[in-house]
């Protein structure tokens, strides 16, 4: 009983507590050198580059002068690109995932498959450059055009689709799929009408967040023969005779945002410098909106669906 | 000795729903069920009893054919469903088919992340009705059937969630019961829920099986002896004993069967 009431501490409390702080004093240093070197970066870039963006910049094409230069054909660019990117990448990623959590039975091919899916998450983007510059642009002569640009990106990113949209399909629980196979329905109804739906916002933000990475690749697109300085738009999508679409533009040359950046960043000059840092801040603007389109698309879905 | 004869007429139901012959199941490495043959009376309760691990769960999912769903599972013998005296594990016979005349609650609700009104549904969507007014009546009458319209009644919209852990299970029954099964498979299905809502459900049981045949799994030996009409005693994948419920509980012809109802084991 006396035992009990006494309010001496344990002598290990005090020890343990040392143990404690300091561990948070470690946490708090990583994360200020890991956060802050961030925000310096960026806030130089903001510095250096805020002034210059204006509707000219946005509007115009390269120009020998740096007042006069702006970034149309490049925004243009990536913007075309990660739409084929993402119309070739994702439904041939969520297909190959739906195909190896659902249908695929387990046997030495299957998981042959998944190892190589998995290394390939990890390969440099510069080998899908090699990889398409020889497939795409020698063996079936698309060139140097939007078309080969986008499939080489949909290549780089299909490891990534289909890893997070496994992992999101893995997620359902086993027992809603037992409940709809056993009110009838059939592999192809329990995916469509249970697993994808439970599953989308997951899927979804995987998606974005690869395409995101997609938008800043640089490598691979210089590989296939990206040009630095284009003073042209690709073919407008829509016409005016019927039938009123075009896909002339899917074989125009291109340039994309990481590649004017780099173009300006390599010239002599404070004004090109100045260029290059607001084609920097739009790049990095574009990709925060590609995330946060991803955090609001898993919010409103994780609303829908709640377990 | 007429053991065997009395047993017949006594301990057989008259008119039969179902009956394995013979079955034995076994998982990729692992023989689970061993040469079971059990009828299953029509417009009765079949208890399944047994301790944990005996395999009468594993019996349950081979009548709607839950186990081809996974690698490795291989069945024996038949399972034989009347009136057409159809044998369900035949390899001709489409799963989907099977589970199309035999629906299934499971032993954790499992409502899908959907409104009440879709969840019970389903079943008349996956078969092709899209009819407004034929889907309205059958949810209607389902969610009657399972004893759950007039607590959601007005709320047919509203997540099947956010129900109370008995109101799932009850919509569960009632998702099972929209598409008119002949046969009622139940895994244990009160073995989540409060006495309450325990004794909901065994209520609901029984007025059930004027219209469906209800082959239940239980690991509550009192509610076997309170729902069931017979009951089958298994052990480490063997059918032990077989025979009208009041008889098995109150004078069982195995000394095994006596030590696990009176708790000496199991």
């Amino acid at each position: 009983m006396a035992a009990q009431s006494s309010p001496q501490k344990h002598p290990s409390i005090a020890r343990r507590m040392i143990a404690e702080v300091l561990f948070k004093i470690l946490g708090i240093c990583s994360l200020i050198i890991a956060v802050g070197t961030l925000v310096l970066l960026f806030g130089a870039l903001l510095f250096e580059g805020v002034t210059r963006i204006d509707w000219q910049f946005l509007m115009s094409y390269p120009s020998r002068h740096a007042s006069q230069a702006g970034i149309l054909p490049a925004w243009v660019g990536s913007t075309l690109i990660m739409l084929v990117t993402a119309v070739v990448g994702i439904p041939l990623g969520v297909a190959a995932a739906i195909y190896l959590e659902e249908y695929a039975r387990r046997s030495w091919m299957t998981e042959l498959i998944e190892v190589t899916v998995t290394n390939l998450a990890g390969v440099p983007s510069i080998i899908y450059g090699l990889l398409a510059l020889g497939l795409f642009v020698y063996i079936l002569g698309l060139g140097e055009t939007i078309l080969v640009a986008g499939l080489t990106l949909a290549l780089l990113i299909l490891p990534v689709v289909i890893v997070t949209t496994r992992e999101a399909i893995r997620a359902i629980p086993v027992e809603i799929r037992e409940a709809a196979y056993a009110l009838g329905a059939t592999k192809w109804q329990t995916v469509v009408h249970h697993v994808l739906p439970y599953s989308a916002a997951g899927i979804l933000t995987g998606i974005i967040l690869a395409l995101s990475r997609a938008i800043g690749e640089t490598a691979p697109i210089v590989t296939i023969g990206a040009l630095t300085f284009i003073a042209f738009l690709p073919p407008a999508p829509f016409t005016t005779q019927p039938p009123y679409l075009s896909f002339d533009w899917l074989l125009s040359p291109f340039t994309v945002m990481p590649i004017q950046m780099f173009g300006w960043v390599s010239r002599p000059g404070e004004d090109f410098a100045s260029n290059a840092a607001a084609a920097g801040i739009l790049l990095v603007g574009m990709t925060l909106a590609m995330n946060g389109l991803a955090i609001y698309i898993r919010y409103r879905m994780r609303k829908q669906v709640t377990w | 000795m007429n053991l065997t004869d009395s047993s017949h007429a006594q301990g057989w139901p008259k008119s039969l729903k179902a009956e394995t012959r013979a079955l034995s199941f076994s998982y990729a490495s692992r023989l689970a069920l061993k040469n079971l043959s059990i009828p299953i009376g029509e417009n009765q309760i079949t208890a399944l009893i047994g301790p944990s691990g005996c395999g009468k769960s594993t019996f349950l999912r081979c009548f709607n054919r839950m186990h081809d769903l996974y690698a490795g599972n291989r069945y024996e013998g038949e399972i034989l469903l009347y009136p057409d005296r159809r044998n369900i594990l035949a390899a001709e016979v489409d799963p989907i088919e099977v589970r199309m005349r035999i629906a299934m609650v499971f032993q954790k609700p499992n409502p899908f992340p959907r409104s009440i009104y879709d969840n019970v549904a389903y079943g008349l969507r996956v078969r092709g009705t899209t009819e407004r007014y034929l889907l309205d009546e059958k949810v209607e009458q389902a969610l009657r059937s399972a004893a759950l319209w007039e607590e959601v009644k007005d709320r047919l919209l509203a997540r099947a969630t956010s129900l109370s852990g008995g109101q799932q299970q009850r919509l569960c029954i009632a998702r099972a019961l929209a598409t008119d099964p002949e046969l009622l498979l139940l895994d244990e299905p009160t073995s989540a829920l409060d006495p309450i809502a325990t004794a909901s459900i065994e209520e609901l049981l029984l007025d059930l099986k004027q219209r469906v045949t209800i082959l239940i799994v239980t690991h509550n030996m009192q509610q076997a002896a309170r729902v069931s009409d017979w009951t089958a005693f298994m052990y480490l994948g063997e059918l032990v004993e077989f025979g009208l419920t009041k008889e098995l509980f109150t004078t069982p012809s195995k000394k095994q069967t006596e030590d696990y109802i009176t708790g000496r084991f199991g």
